[in-house]
């Protein structure tokens, strides 16, 4: 048995893969709900139903998609260019940390809330830029690898907002408990379904990825970002400038990912925690990879994602299977996509 | 060394009429060579001349698709590496396969011994290694860790490794690459050395000065055939580096140049070695409606002197001007606003993005021009409509506008870069080895396009390492050594001897022909 390279993989290969993955995946897992003495049809029933079944359901699994398409993106965005950012989860915190300080600012109160709420996202995003211009500089300057330093980066960051949250930012309100304070009511995202939890930063997300995608094959910038990741030799050849370029697909893939966390902040919490994020962070990276890093299909793939980690919790509530199924579901799908990437670019041949 | 009595007693290695063909391409076309006990024969040719396919068929790394491998008149099995190794076949590889966190000796002992032996004997391989490099005069500690060796160590090691592989035939892949001056002294003495004792030795090198002191035979492989075999007693440098770039020939008919004013200047540039030779204070011009071919055999800093007009390269000291003026910035922009029209030399990692559109492909270079992008947004249909248009005018087999450009073959891949370039009518045009790897019927086409660019007027920078070519095109030329340029001489001078003599870095005669050429004038 060997492979060979597809000369033309075709579109609707492409485009079935990540559902095939997905299928696999659910087998899979579906085996291991069996084994937990479960029927498995039954439980993904419970799951869509849990996600989709009800007005709270629907709301709770786009509230949970929110900041998963915008970890998703910052993957994607930076993946394409070949800049290993898996420093989703700190520039997430990081984004996070910066709105809820940027919030103890007294003169924000007295803003009105559209300028409260643009000032807040941005200055999220911009932390989370800083995070991955760092280990970025560190590669153009010195060649270190990224994949090292984003990695670490994120128990730095983690640590720090615990740090801040301990003490110079903590809510004295808040019966001691480590959080910040809140952000002030004029930078509080507004709902987008009466009593749930959803909210604008939903369409800010979307609009985000439509964005991207618009900036990737559309414009100047999202070709020379491609042509850098793919053979930075010839890029080079054909005047891109490298660095620049890198730099500024760090600017927007650390931006998506501050952003997430910002949103997150003033859209569902309030205030900051160390236990803000599920690990929206790493959960980009496997959302990216589902979506073969296309803006669009980041969408897509972060709402099996909430679909999943949502109806997970009701279905083990009725069906006393751990919830932890979510996690091994996504997981696995991870593991199949690769290999449904891999079985588009080549065929096998005995 | 004196020839062998009987030949067919001593002959321990024959590659018969071996054919190689990737595509159209043809690496090897009826190469014959052989290797006698005792002997040191030199593969001698310019890159991409085949030398390193036709060991990969020896060593089994590679199907030959006609032709035998023969070790001691018994033959190898095609494409089976192992094979090669038992018959008594050593590779000792331009790039060492050494890990440099253990010692000589547990190198030199990998994959050795069977992994289900539970201890390793290395009292044995310890007193069989020392007696291997006393033997051959291979001198190192086998007990020193591999990193705290020298380059000119560590090719010991890899050396010895084979050798303790019970190698018979040593194939040494560009030995020198890596080594200064003085370990490559020392490694000619030691091959010497090992020939004696009754090793073969094939030595693959382009550096003419080393085929000449190492070696008793040198066979000369150009575009995959050998073009000569010499007795080493029986030649010169001057012949080998006209051998390599090919026999004189005619050229063919072609309007005279009427050269114009002066569009491309360097005035004693300087540039470091960026991965590649450096510059070492260059100067030429270059006229409108003129082709200067650059000769030379390769490493001496041809890919740098492209790089510099090709705007990838800043004169570190020295002025680079272009019609008179120097540009604002030295970067590749600049240049190709400023009308220098690029053929790189290599086609796929440099001129192009396989897994990129054509039509991308086609544009990436001028998209910053108004013609294909408008406030950051991509021309689309402008962008698609002149790929169309090249693919079209230029005979771009198999490619279509939306197509990955991967799938390309040479030529047509030659053929796109030549209209994405010209068609934006560049005033100067640098072609890097533009033939280089393509077939018969591509080379005529690029040949038959460079000559309609002069024709037009413009100054065409030829550099390449193939004679023919440089004599077919060029209207002067000048000889790269070692990061400089020799004199120019006009094309009706130039023959074999003359550009041997140029290529090897003695340039009275060229001078001399120069003064000739400009008091002409």
């Amino acid at each position: 048995m060997r492979f060979e390279r597809r000369d033309h993989p075709s579109r609707a290969l492409t485009l079935l893969a990540p559902v095939g993955a997905i299928l696999v995946a659910l087998l899979v897992a579906g085996g291991l709900i069996a084994l937990a003495g479960a029927n498995p049809l039954r439980a993904y029933g419970l799951i869509l139903k849990g996600a989709f079944g009800s007005r709270l359901g629907i709301s709770e699994t786009l509230t949970r998609a929110t900041p998963l398409i915008l970890t998703g993106l910052a993957a994607a965005v930076a993946f394409r260019a070949r800049l290993w950012n898996i420093g989703g989860e700190g520039q997430l915190y990081m984004g996070a940390l910066a709105v809820a300080g940027f919030g103890m600012i007294p003169a924000l109160v007295a803003l009105p809330a559209p300028v409260a709420i643009l000032l807040c996202l941005a200055v999220g995003a911009v932390a989370g830029m800083v995070l991955l211009l760092v280990p970025l500089g560190l590669r153009l300057k010195f060649g270190v690898d990224e994949v090292v330093t984003t990695l670490l980066l994120n128990f730095v960051a983690v640590l720090f907002v615990s740090l801040m949250i301990e003490g110079p930012m903590k809510d004295p309100l808040a019966f001691g408990w480590p959080q910040s304070v809140p952000v002030p009511d004029s930078a509080v995202l507004p709902q987008l379904m009466a009593r749930t939890r959803l909210h604008l930063g939903l369409l800010i997300a979307v609009a985000a990825a439509v964005f991207t995608w618009w900036l990737q094959s559309r414009t100047v910038f999202g070709m020379r970002a491609r042509a850098a990741g793919l053979n930075p030799r010839a890029a080079a050849f054909a005047g891109v400038p490298l660095g620049r370029t890198l730099i500024a697909v760090a600017c927007l893939s650390g931006g998506m990912a501050g952003l997430a966390g910002a949103i997150e902040v003033m859209g569902v919490k309030g205030y900051v925690t160390t236990d803000l994020s599920p690990s929206y962070g790493y959960s980009g990276i496997i959302i990216a990879m589902l979506a073969n890093l296309n803006p669009i299909g980041v969408i897509g793939a972060a709402l099996f994602s909430a679909v999943m980690f949502v109806g997970a919790d009701s279905m083990s509530r009725a069906l006393s299977i751990p919830s932890y199924i979510a996690d091994v579901t996504v997981a696995l799908s991870l593991l199949t996509m690769l290999v449904a990437i891999f079985l588009t670019q080549y065929r096998i041949r005995r | 060394m004196s020839p062998p009595a009987s030949p067919t007693a001593t002959r321990v290695l024959e590659l018969d009429r071996i054919t190689k063909r990737f595509g159209p391409v043809t690496a090897n076309e009826d190469v014959s060579l052989h290797l006698d006990r005792g002997e040191i024969v030199s593969l001698l040719g310019e890159n991409g001349a085949g030398k390193t396919t036709l060991m990969s068929i020896l060593f089994g790394q590679y199907t030959a698709d006609e032709g035998h491998v023969r070790v001691e008149g018994q033959e190898l099995p095609p494409g089976k590496p192992r094979a090669a190794i038992r018959a008594g076949v050593g590779m000792v590889h331009q790039h060492f396969a050494l890990a440099p966190n253990l010692t000589v000796l547990e190198n030199v002992m990998t994959g050795t011994e069977p992994l289900w032996k539970f201890r390793s004997d290395r009292a044995g391989g310890r007193a069989r290694l020392i007696a291997l490099s006393e033997k051959f005069g291979l001198k190192v500690d086998p007990d020193a860790r591999v990193s705290d060796l020298s380059v000119g160590e560590c090719q010991r090691v890899e050396i010895l490794k084979a050798l303790y592989n019970d190698a018979r035939i040593l194939i040494l892949d560009e030995p020198t690459a890596v080594l200064t001056a003085q370990e490559a002294e020392g490694l000619f003495s030691t091959l010497r050395e090992m020939a004696q004792k009754g090793l073969s030795l094939i030595f693959i090198s382009h550096k003419l000065h080393e085929v000449m002191s190492a070696s008793d035979r040198v066979v000369v492989l150009r575009r995959g055939r050998v073009v000569a075999e010499r007795k080493t007693s029986q030649t010169s440098k001057e012949e080998l580096a006209s051998l390599m770039v090919g026999r004189e020939v005619k050229r063919p008919a072609r309007p005279p140049s009427t050269p114009g004013r002066v569009l491309l200047e360097a005035v004693d540039v300087h540039v470091g070695g960026r991965g590649g030779a450096s510059l070492k204070g260059v100067s030429f011009r270059l006229h409108a409606g003129e082709t200067l071919g650059i000769i030379g055999v390769s490493g001496n800093g041809q890919t740098t002197l492209a790089g510099l007009v090709s705007g990838l390269h800043a004169p570190d000291s020295g002025s680079l001007l272009i019609d008179g003026q120097t540009p604002a910035r030295h970067d590749v922009p600049h240049a190709i606003a400023a009308g220098i029209g690029r053929i790189p030399e290599d086609r796929n990692a440099e001129g192009s993005i396989g897994d990129m559109t054509t039509w991308e492909n086609t544009v990436l270079e001028r998209i910053w021009s108004p013609e294909f992008s408008r406030r950051g947004m991509v021309k689309r249909a402008a962008a698609r409509a002149a790929t169309e248009a090249i693919i079209r005018d230029y005979d771009v087999r198999g490619a279509t506008v939306e197509g990955r450009i991967r799938l390309l073959s040479g030529g047509n891949m030659q053929k796109l870069i030549l209209g994405r370039v010209l068609n934006a009518g560049p005033d100067i045009l640098v072609a890097a080895q533009p033939s280089r790897g393509l077939d018969e019927g591509a080379i005529a086409g690029v040949h038959e396009r460079l000559l309609e660019a002069r024709g037009r007027g413009a100054g065409v920078l030829l550099i390449s390492e193939d004679l023919e070519e440089v004599i077919g095109l060029s209207d002067r030329i000048r000889a790269i050594v070692n990061g400089r340029l020799s004199p120019a001489i006009p094309v009706e001078k130039a023959d074999a001897q003359t550009l041997g003599l140029m290529m090897a870095g003695d340039w009275s005669a060229a001078a001399a022909l120069e003064a000739e050429a400009s008091h002409a004038l």
